[in-house]
């Protein structure tokens, strides 16, 4: 059966379930921290395992925090339409009559307000704990601010396949860690290009268009693997 | 306002029911009867839109539809005013205050609480008040007097009878327990497996 929006304006219901998964992160704060303590656990790891040594440090600065990045963001992604899935709210999307690619949209942006902009944020404390040199944190941090939300769409794909599973978490990872392997390669390509002074601009160009063709593909691939998990 | 033939939903290459058909004009109840397992739910999600039917037809609606199934699409992180709001934000619809809502579905004392504190009967009110929020025109109530107190059966009697008289029309699935009082009522005896 096609139905059709009661009444109102798409951008309503947009920022309606922003707002909504904003506030139910911060009900469920313990979940909120959960990645971002892991993200600080794993890469504080490293100069404990590895040894203090300044340079050796510096140099595998940009892969470590990277690969810590995109664990953390994989440990955070299952809960990207779980409960809503497991909870009836999901079928209630799509009986509202509004894209299930709106939906899917908002709840990924909500999703990267939530699990990668304190990646970001947290990336200068990062760098420092790795030595990284000071005049590549810019380029990090840029790198983090294109690549997380690559991750966070590219990852809503996944969870839409493998929601309807119990333990769909597990396979989630399998299924996404090799889609992001071009974003870790890039994105620690231009921070160390930038730490050897070589040009790095190309590798954020390309995280750029990479951002840009996942936000305009991934949420139509999210809604469609959601749609056939409901089914 | 819903006309419908021959859906058939296959399960596996197996059909779940027979072949179902049936017109439901304004001020009508369909009351979907039969027994447990005989695939209920499943014709109330077909007509929700959630599955796709293997084979037959389903017109095209206008005026919006509302569902309530078994799982009641409440969160459990916010409280009963906040859940409404959020429908009705999203939605689009303002006609009627939630508190209003709330009061007409007795929850008015834990408007305040999360979900998460509610006994089942509540929730299922809140789940009952968001149809009143959505304000369409076709509800899917998958069986909706489980769970609830002879009072909230007599709600869901007069929200139904309020509904239906004013134009609105129902697809109500139960496994017979208690029927709704309404003239219009269509009874419709769902049967499992495939056509005989």
């Amino acid at each position: 059966m096609k139905a059709e929006p009661v009444s109102g304006s798409l951008s309503r219901a947009f920022f309606a379930l922003l707002r909504r998964d904003l506030l139910l992160a911060f009900r469920r704060r313990t979940e909120l921290l959960f990645p971002v303590i892991f993200l600080l656990v794993v890469v504080s790891l490293f100069p404990l395992g590895i040894g203090p040594g300044p340079q050796l440090l510096a140099r595998i600065a940009p892969g470590v925090i990277w690969i810590a990045a995109l664990l953390a963001t994989v440990i955070s992604l299952d809960g990207l339409f779980r409960s809503d899935f497991e909870d009836g709210t999901m079928e209630q999307f799509v009986i509202s009559g509004h894209p299930l690619t709106l939906i899917s949209l908002a709840k990924i942006v909500a999703h990267w307000l939530v699990a990668g902009l304190p990646i970001v944020l947290l990336s200068p404390l990062l760098a420092l704990w790795m030595n990284l040199p000071t005049e590549s944190l810019g380029v990090m941090m840029l790198t983090l601010v294109l690549g997380t939300p690559i991750l966070s769409l590219i990852g809503s794909i996944g969870v839409g396949l493998t929601i309807s599973l119990k333990r769909g978490g597990q396979l989630l990872s399998l299924l996404v860690f090799p889609l992001y392997v071009p974003i870790l390669i890039i994105a620690t390509a231009a921070v160390m290009a930038s730490s050897d002074a070589l040009p790095y601009t190309q590798f954020l160009g390309l995280l750029l268009a990479g951002l840009i063709t996942s936000l305009t593909l991934a949420p139509f691939a999210a809604a469609a693997a959601l749609k056939i998990s409901l089914s | 306002m819903l006309s419908v033939s021959d859906i058939v939903f296959e399960r596996y290459f197996q059909p779940v029911f027979q072949p179902v058909s049936f017109e439901l004009k304004g001020s009508e109840l369909l009351l979907v009867t039969g027994a447990n397992g005989c695939g209920k739910t499943t014709l109330i999600r077909v007509l929700a839109g959630i599955l796709h039917p293997s084979a037959g037809k389903i017109g095209d609606l206008t005026g919006g539809m509302a569902y309530v199934g078994h799982y009641l699409g409440i969160k459990d992180d916010l409280s009963v005013l906040e859940n409404l709001r959020f429908i009705r934000d999203f939605l689009g619809t303002s006609n009627r205050s939630c508190s209003e809502l709330i009061r007409h579905v007795g929850l008015t004392r834990v408007a305040e609480q999360q979900a998460r504190t509610l006994s089942a009967g509540q929730r299922k009110r809140c789940a009952l008040a968001r149809l009143l929020v959505s304000e369409a025109k076709l509800w899917l109530l998958d069986e909706p007097y489980s769970n609830l107190d002879q009072e909230g059966v007599e709600l869901v009697d007069r929200m139904l009878s309020d509904h239906l008289g004013a134009g609105g029309a129902c697809v109500l699935a139960t496994h017979g327990a208690h029927r709704p009082d309404w003239a219009g009522t269509i009874d419709y005896h769902l049967v499992s497996g495939a056509a005989t």
